[in-house]
């Protein structure tokens, strides 16, 4: 049983982090990342062609990480493969000793670096979960029998602040039937938007873990607010990085997340960081939030 | 002509789960030419529907139901029916139940799975498109069909790049598993929101060998 299924089902809090694969074969980046992670979070994820952007693939790097001693959150999305890929990539990371697998649909594939791509979606978020299931139970999808079956920590996302709230909550419903066992959210900065949120879902009695990417200067922010869906940095937190020298930005960056995690940590089951390279300030968040 | 298969009339007896008062809608188009629809068809399944414990307030037949225009127009004439229905079923082409679930503030249901399209496609209405998958869910939409409204083609609900109403893809684009929220919200049927989809068949979207070795194949199919 991975760590963080043994942490989350005791009902202690976690911290996850997160690392996205590089473009290319340069892992350097990736080891000093990881790095700055030991010991600090319990486990961390490994993004899966995120934003659609052709780079290293996230079991290569996760099984990566389970050799050198890293608990990963190897993260499977719908869009590029089919249900026979999913299935081998899911088996497949089982068999090198990845236990944690997030499942998500994927961005369109002309949000990334390869619009004329063909978008596969076979499956989505909610089957992927079930798929996870029925592997664990030692079948796949045609109902034939595994030759050794996976134990698979399986967990999902949603994403608190996209508007209407109501069919987010449907589909959050969707995935626990589908048997996600945890959630971690999209990014959020502010902690009623998590509350309001979390008073909706509490009665299904699944861990969340509230999602936050940390801010790296102003133009970021901005750039979230208008293009990603459900992410809204208030004018507050804007005006605290805008006003901050380029020196001390990671100095402020820490201290927003820091300040935001130790809002949000009475509200859920933990915290996800999405530190977008930015690992080396991971410490200085956790000791900010009075979690060092 | 499109080509349809019927629905087994236990897959439609429980898609229109508690609703006992039914209008039925046929197209004496495509459907009647390849023997799924028709006015003969049409009363069979009412019988069908009555020893199924349901009441048939009514059934009338239109050519076409691609023809938004038409299928407002005659669908007027039958509205003291449809008020007392508690919903329709649509025996045509997947477009057609969209047509006709634009037009009525009923569920619709399909009692047909439309799988190919061979040769003539029908009139083309403006919004309602039919990638005949075989295994028409419309029932389960509020007649909006995901699979060609939602850039992604999801089956089980909106993506996390739905937002204020619009896809992740095109800013003005209208997410289509929103547009399905809306429409099951206002049927009162947002529980079909909550139903687990089986995974896609794809091989449905073959047309079998017994439908492509049939002389009205030939005739619509094949150049001669």
């Amino acid at each position: 049983m991975s760590r963080l299924q043994q942490e989350l089902e005791a009902g202690r809090f976690v911290v996850t982090g997160e690392v996205g694969p590089p473009k290319g074969i340069d892992t350097h980046e990736l080891d000093h990342e990881l790095e700055h992670l030991k010991g600090k979070v319990v486990a961390i994820n490994v993004t899966d062609i995120q934003s659609a952007v052709m780079r290293l693939g996230s079991l290569i790097v996760s099984e990566y990480m389970v050799r050198k001693g890293f608990e990963p959150v190897f993260q499977l999305t719908c869009r590029d493969r089919n249900r026979l890929a999913l299935q081998t990539e899911l088996i497949s990371a089982a068999w090198v000793g990845i236990e944690n697998v997030l499942c998500l649909t994927g961005d369109h594939q002309v949000l990334g670096d390869h619009r004329g791509a063909k978008g596969v979606f076979d499956l989505d978020s909610v089957s992927l979960l079930q798929t996870v299931n029925l592997l664990n139970s030692g079948k796949d999808l045609a109902g034939n029998a595994l030759a050794g079956a996976p134990k698979l920590f399986p967990g999902a996302v949603v994403a608190p602040g996209l508007e209407p709230m109501e069919p987010q909550i449907l589909k959050f419903e969707k995935k626990v039937a589908a048997g996600a066992k945890f959630f971690q959210t999209q990014a959020l900065y502010d902690p009623r938007q998590l509350e309001a949120f979390m008073k909706k879902v509490e009665q299904f009695k699944v861990p969340v873990m509230a999602g936050i990417v940390l801010l790296k200067n102003v133009g970021m922010a901005k750039f979230m607010n208008a293009n990603v869906a459900g992410v809204f940095v208030p004018e507050n937190i804007m005006k605290e990085i805008a006003g901050c020298p380029k020196k001390k930005l990671k100095q402020k960056s820490a201290e927003i997340g820091g300040r935001l995690v130790k809002e949000m940590k009475g509200m859920c089951q933990g915290i996800h960081l999405m530190p977008l390279g930015w690992t080396d300030i991971v410490p200085d968040v956790l000791g900010h939030a009075g979690l060092a | 002509m499109l080509v349809t298969e019927e629905k087994p009339i236990k897959e439609i007896l429980g898609a229109l789960e508690a609703d006992k008062k039914l209008f039925v809608v046929g197209c004496a188009g495509c459907p009647e030419g390849w023997e799924t629809g028709g006015p003969q068809k049409v009363a069979e399944l009412a019988d069908k529907l009555r020893a199924g414990g349901k009441e048939v307030v009514g059934t009338t037949m239109i050519d076409f139901l691609c023809n938004k225009a038409l299928v407002g127009l005659r669908l007027g004439r039958c509205i003291e029916a449809l008020k007392a229905a508690d919903a329709v079923l649509v025996v045509s082409c997947g477009i057609g139940v969209q047509a006709t679930a634009a037009m009525v503030d009923k569920p619709c249901h399909p009692a047909l799975n439309t799988i190919s399209s061979a040769g003539f496609q029908g009139l083309w209405p403006s919004s309602e498109r039919c990638q005949q998958c075989g295994e028409c869910v419309l029932s389960l939409t509020g007649g909006i069909c995901p699979i060609t409204t939602c850039a992604k083609s999801l089956l089980n609900g909106s993506c996390g790049g739905s937002h204020e109403g619009t896809c992740e893809v095109e800013k003005n684009r209208p997410c289509g598993w929103f547009l399905i929220y809306e429409r099951l919200k206002a049927l009162g049927k947002l529980d079909n929101y909550k139903k687990l989809q089986p995974v896609r068949n794809f091989g449905k979207m073959d047309v079998p060998l017994k439908h492509r070795s049939t002389i009205r194949w030939a005739l619509e199919a094949k150049e001669f």
